[in-house]
């Protein structure tokens, strides 16, 4: 027997709400239950405290300076080269097999996943060029990670602009570097700075990558030679080995909290980016 | 002469990605492919001994434990991403789709150990008390891995979904068909390729995830006969035993990584061999 086709519209919309429902639901309920159970704890004591007895008590502090200086540092040297990349992809070339394999590398390495960048990091960073567990080590595999995040929203961002814009720059005479840098980029810049944010986000929450170069060491890091574990990887051992249970709570809402500001932030600037180029 | 150093430095920087790539494939297979050498590709594959402190590197039970969670992951990444992709797409008013797009981008980014978290906080003693076994289960892990999967199999498909042109919506609303018959015949039709390079991208995020496998698979290096049996992942063996292994072991995870990193590769292939066919329909068109 079939529906009759209203119906069968009916019925399939229906479904549609539901699986969206029920996916928004899982989505409110992770974030829900994590800060439920984790800001109680979330104490100015705890943020600013070093851990003791491994992380059953104390805090995170050195965690925190650590996850900032991987993240920070891998996207402080990913973004340059990513808008680089994208700016030679849209306004220094035309189509052809170079640009093909320069794509081919950014597809490839979007699609790899991190426990491998992690196990590259190691052998490369950490031994070959005997960097050691470092925050260096983690901030140079975690920027190839989020690479290609930076070329591809960069690319999308600038190719957006509107050639009109570079027509009026090149007919006042601009070179072609003028006109990338004082109306193209100025132009995308809230694009490329939605996909710089996403990084951020990415290289927060990562953690297998960052437990294979970074290290797991729990002092506080004075220069970047030095180990520090992340607020994720803390957030995994606490849980992992049963250290604490309201500590890692505690931290899980540091880091849900991290990534609800990020993605806010990605989204304010896609608008604004929207409105602008539109 | 300014401009053309620009343009040198800028091309080099450009080649970076691929430069980056190159390293890591090099670095991976000069760790990893003496040992299957030494061991043997076929026993390597196929052998489910795993005793990495006597020299046995067998990792059969990791390639079907990847590959079991990564099937469950699909069947359900698909049925919920999918669903949303085509809700947001094709009935849903625009004001809602401002609010349930971010939220669906907001999933990708929850960290993966949060999702091993809640996975074993909730989902597995569920699974323990009302279905049996330990809990920490193929099952348990593709939920987990379904949902980590579903934001990646939504934005793609948004996007395919959107790249059909609106003259064959239009056409078949002309034709008197109902908005879901249009959706499932001509708009989903439409969008093929773009979906299943949608799926398969979810399949290669389900497969590479390592943190939330861990947590809620149970990891026994044994091939896994239900879904309520524990299982370990190609990339849980690695990240678990990375940090003691030395010597042959740690060449052995290499391999492991090796063994991952093909099957990766091929996906990304496959992904973007068929989204390019679609490139190259909309320019015939």
């Amino acid at each position: 027997m079939r529906l009759p086709p209203r119906a069968g519209q009916h019925v399939a919309v229906t479904i549609l709400w539901g699986l969206t429902a029920v996916t928004l639901g899982v989505l409110s309920f992770i974030i829900g239950f994590i800060l439920l159970h984790g800001l109680p704890h979330v104490t100015w004591e705890f943020l600013t405290s070093s851990p003791k007895a491994m992380g059953r008590e104390g805090g995170v502090a050195p965690m925190i300076v650590g996850s900032v200086w991987v993240a920070g540092l891998a996207v402080l040297i990913a973004a340059p080269v990513g808008v680089a990349t994208a700016i030679y992809l849209t306004e220094y070339t035309r189509e052809g097999r170079l640009t093909a394999v320069i794509r081919f590398g950014a597809d490839c390495l979007a699609g790899i996943p991190s426990i491998i960048f992690g196990l590259f990091g190691f052998v490369f960073f950490v031994i070959t060029l005997g960097m050691r567990f470092s925050i260096l080590s983690g901030a140079l595999t975690l920027a190839l990670m989020v690479l290609p995040t930076i070329i591809r929203t960069s690319e999308e961002a600038i190719r957006a602009v509107p050639k009109s814009y570079r027509d009026v720059s090149y007919g006042l005479g601009s070179t072609r570097w003028q006109m990338v840098t004082r109306v193209v980029l100025r132009s995308a810049l809230p694009g490329i700075g939605t996909g710089i944010v996403l990084a951020v986000g990415r290289s927060i929450a990562e953690t297998a990558a960052t437990m294979l170069t970074a290290g797991s060491a729990l002092r506080f890091p004075t220069s970047v030679f030095e180990s520090s574990r992340t607020l994720a990887l803390h957030f995994y051992i606490l849980s992992r080995e049963g250290l604490s249970m309201t500590n890692a709570y505690a931290t899980a809402s540091i880091l849900i909290l991290a990534i609800l500001v990020i993605n806010l932030s990605a989204y304010a600037l896609m608008r604004r980016f929207v409105a602008k180029v539109a | 002469m300014k401009e053309k150093l620009i343009h040198v430095a800028l091309t080099i920087l450009a080649l970076s990605a691929i430069s980056g790539l190159a390293l890591i494939t090099a670095f991976i297979f000069k760790e990893g492919v003496p040992i299957i050498v030494q061991v043997g590709l076929r026993n390597f594959l196929a052998s489910s001994d795993w005793y990495p402190t006597e020299g046995k590197f067998g990792i059969f039970p990791m390639i079907v434990g990847s590959l079991a969670v990564t099937v469950g992951a699909v069947v359900i990444g698909v049925f919920f991403g999918l669903g949303c992709a085509v809700l947001l797409t094709q009935f849903c008013p625009p004001r809602m789709v401002a609010v349930i797009k971010p939220s669906i981008e907001l999933l990708a980014g929850v960290p993966s150990v949060v999702y091993g978290f809640i996975g074993v906080v909730i989902l597995v003693p569920l699974i323990r008390d009302h279905l049996g076994g330990p809990g920490l289960s193929v099952l348990a892990s593709s939920i987990v891995l379904g949902i980590m999967a579903l934001p990646t199999i939504t934005s793609i498909s948004v996007d395919a979904l959107q790249a059909v042109p609106r003259s064959y919506r239009e056409g078949s609303i002309a034709l008197g068909a109902t908005e879901w018959q249009t959706t499932h015949m001509v708009m989903l039709k439409g969008a093929r390729s773009g979906i299943v390079a949608a799926v398969i991208l979810g399949m290669g995020r389900a497969i590479g995830e390592t943190m939330a496998t861990i947590m809620v698979a149970g990891n026994t290096a044994d091939v896994p006969h239900s879904l309520l049996d524990p299982v370990r992942t190609l990339t849980s063996n690695i990240a678990l035993e990375m940090g003691y292994a030395a010597g042959k072991h740690r060449e052995a995870l290499f391999a492991t990584g090796v063994v991952l990193f093909i099957i990766i590769m091929i996906l990304n292939t496959i992904a973007m061999t068929v989204s390019r066919q679609r490139v190259r329909k909309a320019v015939a068109r």
